[in-house]
């Protein structure tokens, strides 16, 4: 005899410790089979986009800060290069040392959190206080350069608020060495480890053509076999210059697109930004970073479309400008909450379990997602 | 890669009277005005054509013209009317490695424009947002709800040049 299934509708969120913030998962199940999710976001509305249109160009600086506040070097540095398209303005060459320096850093921290809370959500404890020890190290170099450890206000339209510390090129440099080894040993705790493979390897596939469909990015989209990197694809400020690779999911575990590979990609990643600050760290150039920033913003009439590789993927920012010294409408293209719409999509015919699992691989910040 | 004239010249030929015209004099950014009711075909001839195949959306953003007339209502302050509201579309191709920007207004009393949902299933929440925000009414959508704001929020859309807050929502009093 067969045995009768009936659906049911489970709640999961808002208030749960893996959903990485305030969101609300509706799921629809057959036994412990997903047939459905729906996310519910919205908990963390502050409308942004509202409040830009009242402010003046550098003022809106802060606010990028707080979309996804383990990013915020990166929102910053995708703002300031929009309106500086808008306004047409070159910057000294040291700034844009310093903004890819800072970028690179907040790329690491950014991942460095991502990887650990990866672990800790499908049960490995360990490697997450790893992780924030590094992380930890990168927040005083933060620290020392702006006096603030999460959200800086460092990175202004037309240059820096100011120089680096005397000191700062020595113990970044340091860390460089510091940090190196530390990727073998996350390798050798998570990466590898035969229950963490078995949880995430085969779970969660996104075919390639999916993923561009949806308007996937970043690691997202390269752990789905994609080499599509804005800084080499698209570039902005001076990513040019350097030397680096970009890494794309191998399917070495399981298949090409699932959460290992997701999750591999971002490790990988992180060793590419050490090869940039490197590079970058010797042959920083001298100069004024302040030279450049203008007394008064006022853009012409016009509109531009701008984006950047934030560590979650593809930043945009719409800016329209209609000659006053206030925006006339910013519209933020976050890669989180064009993430988060994939999530039926990766998880129909999983187990419930495995939504944990695949949440934890796209990696969203819900700061940025409900902006 | 196609310019943008090229493109236009092209969608011109084949659509006739839905490309409305080449906004080229701005700077930084040049972009194509559509029909609103014709901007889902345009959008899956721009995605299946050989020579373009813009197959990526970048980003779909709403937009309160405020183009209308400032008039006073019922509580002292001012509303406007008429007008447009616009949606803007990114483009791009990852083949071609080319970029387009759209764009269709609709009138602010009722805007209706197609949904390319069909066409990028990454419109679908942002095509929501649009909604929420600036109420745009995208047909075809499969599920044009609100998205950021309660779904029970009654008072308008806060992206509109000239929304208010409300009192209260749901008995509650909002400025607390």
């Amino acid at each position: 005899m067969a045995l009768k299934t009936e659906q049911m509708v489970l709640n999961m969120g808002p208030q749960h410790p893996s959903t990485h913030g305030v969101l609300r998962l509706e799921l629809e199940l057959e036994g412990e089979i997903i047939t459905k999710v729906t996310p519910h976001i919205g908990y963390l509305h502050r409308c942004f986009e509202k409040h830009t249109e009242a402010m003046t160009y550098p003022q809106v600086i802060p606010y990028t800060d707080r979309m996804d506040y383990l990013a915020s070097m990166y929102n910053e540095f995708g703002y300031a290069v929009a309106v500086e398209r808008l306004l047409g303005i070159q910057v000294p060459e040291r700034v844009d040392f310093i903004r890819v320096i800072m970028g690179e850093f907040q790329r690491i921290a950014s991942h460095l959190v991502a990887i650990g809370t990866y672990g800790l959500d499908i049960g490995a404890f360990t490697p997450f206080l790893y992780c924030f020890r590094d992380r930890e190290r990168i927040l005083s170099l933060f620290e020392m350069t702006c006096g603030a450890r999460l959200l800086y206000n460092y990175i202004w339209v037309g240059g820096l608020s100011h120089d680096l510390h005397p000191d700062f090129v020595r113990s970044a440099k340091e860390f460089v060495t510091y940090f190196r080894p530390k990727i073998k040993e996350l390798n050798d705790l998570l990466t590898n480890n035969k229950i963490f493979i078995d949880r995430t390897a085969n779970i969660g596939i996104l075919p390639k053509e999916t993923a561009i469909n949806y308007g996937i990015s970043g690691p997202n989209l390269r752990a789905s076999g994609f080499k599509w990197d804005l800084r080499k694809d698209d570039p902005y400020s001076i990513y040019n210059k350097f030397d680096f690779d970009i890494p794309v999911g191998q399917g070495s575990m399981g298949t090409v697109g699932d959460c290992w590979d997701r999750y591999y990609v971002r490790i990988l990643e992180m060793e590419e930004s050490l090869k940039i600050i490197e590079q970058a760290l010797e042959i920083l150039p001298e100069g004024d970073v302040t030279s450049a920033i203008p007394k008064r913003i006022k853009p012409p009439v016009g509109q531009v479309y701008s984006r950047v590789e934030n560590p979650r993927g593809e930043l945009g920012y719409f800016i329209i400008s209609n000659g006053q010294v206030n925006p006339f409408r910013i519209k933020v293209r976050g890669p989180s909450f064009v993430h988060l719409g994939v999530m039926n999509e990766l998880c129909k015919g999983h187990m419930v379990a495995d939504i944990i699992a695949i949440l934890g691989s796209i990696d969203i910040v819900l700061g940025e997602v409900d902006r | 890669m196609k310019t943008i004239e090229e493109i236009f010249n092209l969608l011109k030929e084949k659509f006739g009277d839905a490309i409305i015209e080449l906004v080229s004099n701005r700077p930084v950014e040049s972009f194509i005005v559509i029909a609103p009711l014709e901007i889902d075909k345009v959008c899956l001839f721009l995605r299946d054509n050989e020579e373009l195949s813009f197959d990526n959306l970048m980003i779909l953003s709403g937009v309160d013209d405020a183009n209308g007339k400032n008039v006073p209502d019922e509580d002292g302050g001012t509303k406007i009317e008429g007008g447009t509201v616009s949606v803007y579309y990114h483009l791009e191709s990852t083949k071609f490695r080319n970029k387009i920007a759209l764009k269709v207004s609709a009138l602010r009393e009722n805007p209706e424009v197609n949904s390319v949902e069909s066409v990028w299933r990454h419109a679908d929440w942002h095509e929501r947002e649009a909604y929420d925000m600036i109420g745009i009414k995208f047909l075809n959508h499969p599920d044009l709800r609100r998205i950021l704001m309660p779904y029970d929020w009654e008072a308008g859309y806060p992206l509109r040049k000239d929304y208010k807050n409300p009192e209260f929502y749901q008995g509650m009093k909002v400025p607390y």
